[in-house]
């Protein structure tokens, strides 16, 4: 039956953190996320770098 | 001259043979035997599943790119293999089938002195009965799929704008699929493109996955640096999923599907079902099917190729148990340990083990998750291949001496969960090694420096980003051999 009274509680996904609007925000703010890509480039570069002789 | 043959045109064959031909040159043969006419580059399939790319955009010819390389191509599927010739002759050899129009079936022999296996997965529908797109559920393991799936996602949108429920079902097909992380792009994509219309209040959507725990992806899971936390991709994934409205069901293999209706078994032994409108789940992979016979005729395909049809190469295959697994049982040089000029690379190297736990349901049924091997490695393995290959035959040195095990290997993933230049995401993670390796990293089985977990609009550009480059390289384009695997 469904729980009209605590319908979101006692699920799997009622226990995850979900984003605030914050940030969310962030994640889609076009100044952030241009410094943020070069940040990530820099970061996967070096794993594959360092991967194999 | 020699003759290297390479099996299969895909991410980690397609790699090994622009290598092996930049440094073998004119003096030597590089042919490459695949049974389709195209390169595709499968992560884009995605895209082509949302409608977001067409199929023309993740793939292209490859007789045009070969004929410039002065690479022998021949749009054929490999049947066999002759690793010690026959009575007549020893030179070694490949029987292969044409399945270019005209040709269809003709079979034909070619010599080689180093043979590169680089067939990746059988897509293996039919170990799931009523699985894939001859039966009731979608793939996008191909662009082919990917299309068809597109067709029918679009009734899936007509009926939601009519105002009526749909239920969606993404994950695993099989209880011992891979490749969790392309179904999750997708479901992830599905969403977002639902959003983009204004109708997930229609749309259930569910993940349905053979996990242990969501974020395993085959790999065990890793752990990521996030927010000044270390976090589980367990936490990370249901957090994605959950943002999203998708609601999940794990440790589940999936036994039969009917129309409408996927059959499954859980962990815990029951017996369940869950109804869908449209389910794109992964198939089980398997070897190419190549057979391998000895001078005599007799069947060796045992002494090549594991049970599971992906070739044995320099791994450690004692059968052992989760406790025992270790990261130096992980091949480094993909070559096969009876036929020293035999190598299998990418996705067609047998693996020694899984890298998640092995779970057994009551009834006896396993399920988990396969390894994966994604893109990185099947690149890196087919160039590494391509190098010592090139320095035997030019030097004659056999040492293998360019190396790689995915327990030293580091990954990057980057999970699309939007299409759009200002509103798409992805998830980027990376992890190093691919491997857990618990002696040298004993908190988290992996360097955990390394590891990003981050989702935001910076993700989908690399992703966008990374299919040009990709495709760039592919087509040989000017310093492709700058663009790292
Ligand atoms: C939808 C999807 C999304 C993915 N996304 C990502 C991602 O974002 N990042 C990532 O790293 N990885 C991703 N992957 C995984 C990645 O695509 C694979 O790791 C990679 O394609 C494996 O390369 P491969 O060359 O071993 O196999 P394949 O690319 O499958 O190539 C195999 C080749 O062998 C040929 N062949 C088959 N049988 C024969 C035969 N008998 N004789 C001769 N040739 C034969 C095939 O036609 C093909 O050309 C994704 C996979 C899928 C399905």
């Amino acid at each position: 039956m469904e729980n009209k009274n605590n319908p979101k509680v006692y699920y799997e996904e009622s226990y995850p953190p979900v984003p605030t609007k914050s940030v969310k925000f962030w994640r889609s703010c076009v100044i952030w996320q241009i410094y943020r890509f070069f940040v990530l480039n820099y970061k996967v570069m070096k794993i594959v770098a360092f991967g194999h002789n | 001259m020699a003759k290297v043959v390479v099996l299969g045109a895909g991410i980690a064959g397609h790699t090994a043979t622009a290598f092996l031909k930049k440094k073998l040159g004119k003096k030597h043969e590089v042919i490459v035997i695949s049974p389709s006419p195209y390169y595709q580059w499968i992560p884009s399939n995605i895209w082509v599943g949302v409608g977001r790319m067409k199929e023309d955009e993740v793939r292209f010819k490859l007789d045009k790119v070969y004929k410039k390389w002065g690479v022998i191509f021949h749009q054929a599927k490999a049947v066999g293999i002759y690793p010690e010739g026959d009575v007549k002759d020893a030179k070694p050899y490949v029987i292969a089938e044409y399945t270019s129009e005209g040709k269809i079936g003709e079979q034909f022999k070619i010599e080689y002195d180093f043979l590169v296996n680089a067939t990746g997965p059988k897509l293996n529908f039919e170990a799931t009965e009523g699985l894939g797109p001859k039966g009731f559920t979608e793939s996008v393991c191909s662009y082919s799929h990917a299309s068809e799936a597109w067709k029918n996602l679009q009734h899936v949108f007509s009926k939601l704008e009519k105002g009526e429920k749909q239920k969606i079902v993404i994950g695993t097909g099989h209880p011992m699929a891979t490749c969790q992380g392309a179904a999750f792009e997708y479901i992830l994509n599905v969403a977002y493109e639902f959003k983009q219309r204004n109708l997930s209040d229609k749309a259930e959507l569910i993940w349905l996955t053979n996990e242990y725990e969501l974020g395993d992806f085959g790999m065990s899971g890793a752990y990521v640096k996030r927010n000044g936390y270390i976090t589980s991709t367990k936490i990370f994934a249901e957090s994605v999923l959950a943002e999203n409205n998708v609601k999940w069901i794990k440790r589940a293999g999936v036994k039969k599907v009917e129309k409408g209706l996927i059959h499954y078994e859980t962990l815990a032994g029951e017996y369940k079902t869950q109804e869908f409108d449209f389910a794109m789940l992964i198939p089980s992979f398997a070897g190419a099917g190549l057979k391998a016979y000895a001078n005599d005729g007799t069947d060796i395909t045992t002494r090549l190729f594991a049970p599971n049809g992906f070739m044995k190469v320099d791994a450690d295959y004692t059968p052992k148990t989760y406790e025992e697994f270790n990261v130096k049982d992980w091949p480094e040089t993909y070559q096969n340990p009876v036929y020293k000029n035999i190598f299998a690379v990418g996705i067609a190297f047998a693996p020694p083990h899984p890298i998640s736990k092995p779970q057994t349901s009551p009834n006896g049924t396993s399920i988990f998750p396969t390894p994966p091997r994604t893109g990185m490695p099947s690149g890196v393995t087919g160039k590494i291949t391509a190098l010592n290959i090139a320095e035997w035959i030019l030097k004659g040195d056999d040492s293998l001496k360019h190396r790689a095990s995915m327990g030293k290997m580091g990954a990057a993933c980057i999970v699309s969960a939007g299409f759009s230049l200002t509103k798409g995401q992805a998830a980027t993670m990376t992890v190093n090694p691919i491997v857990p390796d618990w002696e040298k990293y004993p908190d988290y089985g992996r360097n955990i420096k390394y590891t990003v977990g981050e989702i935001g609009l910076a993700g989908h550009w690399m992703k966008l980003m990374l299919h040009y480059m990709f495709i760039h390289k592919a087509k040989g384009y000017p310093f492709w051999w700058l663009i790292p695997e």
